[in-house]
């Protein structure tokens, strides 16, 4: 007997179109009990091409067998750099489904969702405190919301002035959605050169009167602390253009450095990153914007203030951008990441950040030598290794399909841009140095596969349930949905 | 790797063939390697005016996304239609049938400062 979807006998799982049968159904109706009524014949048709026909256990196994085909980091090691998969305590979630947070609706009066409220001011206070900022607004929806609430908010300050600065400065260590951000918010996106991290010649060499800002990544995609951010900023500043940083890899600095201190004038958050809210599978994430003082009248009317004891929503004011979403933005996210940062503490924000830290320097240290390594500066939470010294032919992209048959989700792979073949390690604090040893173990055995048997790199994944995907014509030539006779 | 004798090239990995005022404009075999396959092209209209050194257009492959810059300034005159539904054409073929536009030099001088063949090759020897 063959059972679908398990290991070792048949590794495949049909569509729910294909398991469809004529005439079996999932639902039994109550009897009829009134006079039957057509519905007018324009609004009805008498068959739905292949729609699946299917009972309710059809179902149930079908989609409880794709479940265990998952791989997340709560089945194991995920080193997905730039994108901190740390682990997500079950008690974030236990706190998100608590009945009082879980089912107040975004219209109830603020004072019968004093609680909520409450939630959401402090969280408020522990982003500014922890990134150094006047005031934290919660309502972008994700980073990439986060990044163009920043943008607008630097456009906005801009044109109050009456300037009409057109351009902003990326550097090539920044985070892809860098550039598609400023275009959005309608500026001319600058590329500028790094030299691993970002000297002040290359800044002030563009840093004229059309600059409105300057966006950076910190630590950057390399992995590494911008050490001249300080007297970037202010020589941003003192040409009339303000600081954006994307603090995506802000899990590098809490509780011991500050963007605020830097100079830098607005910074977005994932809270789904550093703050330890599920990601991946297309959220909702939240990316919440922090800015200084004088930035803080442009924020989107959102948010809570304190009033004596008790709190209410913001209402706004003339000189801000607007909304970005509806209501308050993604709550169940913001409670998930206050019960992080409540449980651990300050003290504990920054043990997290040391811990990611020694962890990346600890997959640096044991890969050096078997792995090329671009950048030999000590890292922050992420280092970059590339392809250059491997032998057999073989490539990234097979290094990260080889890990899979050791039972790990690949790194990124191809990014940054500036490192040909990157390989993009991020170990985040979660995993414990057994973890860490028995991944580098496998990273330095593929090494040795290359080196003695290339074409087992070449064919990987050999032990997974499906093989290498045809990427290129998934890409060239998507079927987005499924059709009876394609 | 080719590298035709008769082309120009760009520090971005364009190559540019000069006939009087029009200049065809593609990507080299070098950049089309280290793209790998190419699974969509992004093109400017005809007519559109564009500037040397600015974006023209983008070629997206299975590991990046990368922007497309021109050689020289001027309007395009025609642009390769066949690249939008067979974009792999640029890495079978990326001196001829994958050329990607066409464009009316507004100064045919402007091509002058272009690397010839042997300037390039030595360009990526130095980045590879």
């Amino acid at each position: 007997m063959t059972m679908l979807g398990a290991s070792g006998l048949v590794l495949n799982e049909k569509l729910l179109f294909e398991h469809s049968q004529p005439g079996r159904k999932g639902y039994s109706l109550p009897k009829l009990d009134v006079p039957a009524a057509k519905l007018p014949a324009d609004l009805s048709r008498e068959e739905i091409s292949g729609f699946p026909e299917l009972s309710e256990v059809d179902v149930v196994r079908h989609f409880t067998r794709l479940s265990t085909w998952n791989y997340g980091v709560d089945s194991g090691f995920y080193p997905l750099g730039s994108c901190t998969m740390k682990y997500n305590p079950k008690v974030n979630e236990a706190a998100a489904r608590l009945p009082g947070l879980a089912d107040v609706h975004p219209a109830t009066p603020p004072h019968l969702a004093q609680g909520m409220l409450e939630l959401m001011y402090r969280l408020q206070v522990a982003l500014a405190e922890v990134s150094g900022f006047a005031k934290v607004t919660l309502q972008p929806a994700a980073g990439a919301q986060g990044e163009l609430t920043g943008m607008l908010v630097i456009r906005s300050w801009h044109e109050a002035r009456g300037s009409k600065r057109s351009k902003v400065l990326i550097p090539d260590t920044a985070h892809g959605t860098n550039p598609a951000t400023a275009t959005l918010a309608g500026y001319d996106v600058v590329p500028i050169a790094s030299e691993g991290v970002l000297t002040l010649e290359e800044v002030e060499a563009h840093m004229d009167d059309n600059v409105a800002a300057l966006m950076v990544t910190n630590p950057n995609t390399l992995g590494l602390f911008e050490t001249n951010i300080e007297a970037i900023c202010k020589l941003v500043h003192d040409r009339g253009g303000l600081v954006y940083c994307d603090g995506a890899n802000l899990n590098a600095l809490m509780g011991i450095a500050r963007p605020g201190d830097m100079g830098i004038d607005v910074m977005h958050f994932n809270l789904h990153k550093t703050f330890s809210t599920p990601h991946g599978g297309g959220g909702p994430g939240a990316g919440p914007v922090g800015v200084t003082e004088q930035l803080v009248p442009y924020l989107p009317a959102a948010g809570v203030e304190r009033d004596g004891d008790q709190y209410r929503f913001v209402t706004g004011n003339t000189e801000s951008i607007g909304r970005l979403m509806a209501f308050h933005g993604n709550v169940g996210i913001m409670v998930r990441a206050f019960a992080y940062a409540s449980t651990l503490g300050g003290a504990g924000l920054k043990h997290a950040s040391q811990m990611a830290v020694l962890n990346a320097n600890y997959v640096r240290a044991r890969l050096e030598g078997v792995y090329d390594l671009p950048y030999k500066r000590r890292s922050l939470h992420e280092v970059i290794f590339s392809d250059k010294d491997l032998a057999g032919g073989c490539h990234t992209l097979d290094v990260a399909k080889r890990l899979i048959d050791y039972g790990y989700h690949p790194p990124t792979i191809y990014f940054p841009l500036v490192v040909k073949g990157a390989i993009m390690i991020e170990p985040t604090e979660t995993e414990s140095q057994d973890v860490l040893d028995e991944f580098c173990d496998a990273m330095i055995a593929i090494a040795g596969e290359a080196r003695d048997n290339p074409e087992l790199l070449h064919q990987a994944p050999v032990r997974s349930k499906v093989r290498r995907l045809d990427e290129t014509t998934a890409a060239r030539k998507p079927k987005l949905r499924w059709e009876d006779n394609p | 790797m080719e590298f035709p004798e008769e082309l120009k090239y760009t520090e971005e990995h364009e190559w540019v063939m000069v006939e009087e005022d029009l200049a065809v404009v593609g990507i080299t075999d070098f950049a089309q390697d280290a793209l790998g396959d190419v699974v969509f092209v992004e093109l400017p209209e005809v007519g559109t005016v564009i500037e040397a050194g600015k974006a023209f257009g983008v070629v997206e492959s299975v590991k990046a996304v990368s922007d497309i810059y021109a050689p020289v300034s001027g309007t395009v005159e025609e642009i390769n239609d066949d690249l939008v539904e067979a974009p792999e054409i640029i890495n079978t073929s990326p001196y001829e049938d994958g050329w990607m536009i066409k464009i009316r030099m507004a100064d045919a001088a402007d091509a002058d400062d272009l690397m010839d063949a042997e300037a390039y090759q030595a360009l990526i020897a130095e980045e590879s």
